[in-house]
């Protein structure tokens, strides 16, 4: 049976259509995603994303311990930065894609995806140096996401103004709200502004409440892993089992800057210097008719080329998007993919395909 | 009168003609109508069978012909406001058709009500 998070009894208050994702019970959508997708764009909209892994990495070497599991380098990170990375594996394919805190020198907390804890938190533990520090914290921890222009006046009803993190990929250890001991993240996985903000179990659905309570002047909305899904994909952000995966290799999705082979030994790293990328990760417009999900085929003529690993309608573009897979050499080829036997023309354009104003 | 199909479409059925469209509860379960293919004015179509497709916010969906014929007239509104989908399931017809058989188990409003409980 799938598990639940600490909200579970709040989307089903709040009518959320529950499926299993990541082996939780979560809500796809409360009403309709193509308003909750806009929700986050225009106001604000909540996520319960509690089914997010977080491992606690500690000691004097943690930081030297983390850098060989990982692509990117984190030395020289100051206190309260976040940084993105991969996880490889030996052969150069992606365990996860994960978040780096660092709450000191001597104190790392990764996030990982909801799907992947069990499976990361055992390769990560295994990997580490003997000495360091390792707790898989997942269980104790909930996430609520709060995403979109609002959300920033929203927080600021809450926070002190010297507790709330300014920049991006920053964040703020024991910040109250309320009364609640929470991590507050400027991250976000929907390519708006935001705040993901972190909590005790015991102290999420009081978290929630006050969230839609502050929330409600400037029409904060639940919003479910369909919009998520959307507006992750505008943002051109990868997903791992789609765009990341144990059987693709790192330097081939256009996470160049998460990978740092200047950096001395981590896993995997002879394996992509060995490894002349042979495909690349592009983004197109489809302009023919037709919505480009995951799993179609690319063609540049009769020629497979490869294929689409997300897409769907850009709610906030009004045309579909897709992220495609392609072999090197036909990125800037006339593209078309096949939609059910139908071939649809793409237009390969830059990534993100959404971009906030500042 | 209007009556439903299993698959979840309505038909509007009056003397020979047959206005069809997808139910409000297909409508609130696809969370969102991004794209739809309509059939062809002068496509035959057969009760039960595929109509045509929509695309939704998540999967894309087959919508089958509640009754047999020939399509007379199409939407085309919708091609480029498919949401009119969304905000009234039951004013967003999707296209006529010329009749020429029902399909079996057609339901009353009052007995698809019922079915989807």
């Amino acid at each position: 049976m799938a598990k639940r998070t600490p909200l579970y009894e709040k989307h089903v208050e709040l009518g959320g259509k529950i499926v299993d994702f990541a082996g939780y019970d979560l809500p796809v959508q409360y009403s309709n995603i193509l308003e909750e997708h806009r929700t986050v764009r225009n106001d604000v909209g909540l996520f319960d994303v509690s089914h997010m892994g977080e491992l606690l990495v500690t000691g004097k070497d943690a930081e030297e311990a983390l850098n060989y599991v990982l692509t990117n380098d984190i030395r020289g990170m100051y206190d309260g930065q976040v940084r993105y990375s991969l996880l490889p594996d030996e052969n150069g394919g992606a365990v996860d894609d994960v978040l780096i805190y660092r709450e000191n020198a001597e104190k790392f907390i990764v996030v990982v995806n909801g799907a992947n804890v069990e499976k990361d938190a055992a390769w990560v533990e295994s990997h580490l140096k003997k000495g360091v520090g390792f707790e898989n914290i997942s269980d104790k921890v909930s996430q609520i996401a709060v995403q979109g222009p609002k959300a920033k006046e929203l927080i600021a009803k809450l926070v002190k103004e010297e507790d709330i993190p300014v920049k991006y990929y920053s964040f703020k250890p024991c910040v109250d709200i309320k009364g609640i001991c929470t991590y507050l993240s400027r991250t976000g996985y929907t390519g708006e502004f935001g705040y993901e903000v972190y909590c005790e179990n015991k102290d999420a659905i009081a978290l929630y409440d006050i969230l839609l309570e502050a929330g409600a002047e400037f029409g904060v909305k639940p919003c479910g892993l369909g919009a998520r899904d959307s507006l992750r994909l505008e943002a051109s952000m990868p997903l791992y089992g789609h765009e990341l995966s144990d059987e693709i290799m790192v330097n081939e999705v256009d996470l160049d800057f998460a990978i740092k082979m200047n950096k001395e030994d981590f896993i995997g790293k002879k394996a992509l210097e060995a490894h002349s990328p042979e495909y690349s990760r592009i983004g197109a417009k489809v302009t023919g008719k037709g919505i480009v999900r995951e799993h179609m085929d690319i063609y540049c003529g009769d020629e497979k080329v490869g294929i689409s690993t997300s897409g769907n309608m850009s709610t906030t573009l009004g045309y579909p998007v897709c992220m495609l897979r392609v072999k090197k050499g036909f990125e800037d080829k006339v593209l078309e993919a096949d939609v059910r036997g139908r071939r649809v023309a793409l237009e390969v354009v830059q990534m993100p395909f959404y971009k906030r104003a500042k | 009168m209007i009556k439903y199909a299993k698959s979840h479409e309505w038909a509007d059925i009056n003397g020979n003609e047959a206005t069809v469209g997808i139910s409000k509860f297909a409508a609130g379960e696809i969370a969102g109508v991004t794209m739809i293919y309509l059939p062809e004015v002068g496509q035959e179509v057969t009760a039960g069978e595929k109509l045509c497709e929509l695309e939704g916010s998540k999967s894309v969906e087959d919508i089958m012909s509640p009754v047999s014929g020939k399509v007379i007239e199409i939407n085309e509104e919708l091609d480029s406001n498919p949401e009119l989908i969304d905000d009234d399931a039951l004013a967003a017809w999707i296209c006529k058709i010329e009749v020429t058989a029902v399909a079996d188990e057609l339901m009353t409003e009052e007995e698809y009500e019922a079915f989807i409980k």
